[in-house]
């Protein structure tokens, strides 16, 4: 193997290792905002190591365009459904684990009364 | 190659499961809409791997769609849970 198919395929077994552990994660975590933590891993950054990957294993500039397209629109859209998911079951009284420590959300509500 | 693809489809799918297992077990529907979403990134994730395997630019489209489509039901669903209140 050649020097850019070893990284290409070192990126994609990373983005795909991410995939797993929000797996586990998902499913080990207490609360639904410590398992968004983890579902939140290979939304971005896995995403993006194994499109990186794809892009050097295939030079072609219409699909690294695309590549490229897919990164930008998860970069762009997955930190705003995230903050839409975790706001809507916060103010439903979604259950908050005991050992969360910050809880930024209350005090903002109690200022805006 | 095809060996580095198999072991990464391998390890998506197991981490597939395991977010099945949570989409299926709850217990809130903040929790289920959180595994349908890591879901729906797992298949772009997969998607891609399939692209770097086959080096076939069809996945591609697959993955813009998968990508556009997953956050417009995220955040619609979110939108349904905050004023239904649930």
């Amino acid at each position: 193997m050649s020097a850019p198919e070893v990284v290409a395929s070192g990126l994609v077994l990373v983005g795909a290792f991410l995939a797993l552990l929000a797996g586990i994660g998902v499913v080990r975590l207490p609360d639904v905002f410590a398992r968004m933590h983890a579902a939140t891993k290979p939304a971005t950054l896995g995403l993006a190591l194994i499109c990186l990957g794809a892009a050097i294993s295939d030079a072609q500039l219409s699909d690294v365009a695309k590549l490229a397209l897919v990164v930008l629109l998860q970069f762009f859209t997955a930190p705003v459904g995230a903050h839409m998911v975790g706001r809507a079951a916060y103010h439903c009284g979604d259950l908050v684990d005991e050992d969360t420590v910050l809880d930024e959300l209350a005090e903002a509500d109690r200022d805006l009364g | 190659m095809t060996v580095v693809a198999d072991i990464a489809l391998a390890m998506i799918v197991v981490g597939a499961l395991l977010t099945t297992f949570r989409l299926v077990a709850g217990p809130s529907l903040a929790d289920r809409v959180v595994a349908t979403d890591l879901l729906l990134t797992l298949l772009t994730c997969g998607a891609g791997v399939l692209a770097y395997r086959t080096e076939e630019g069809t996945y591609l489209v697959v993955m813009v769609i998968v990508a556009v489509l997953g956050f417009l039901g995220t955040a619609i669903v979110a939108r349904f849970i905050e004023g239904r209140g649930a």
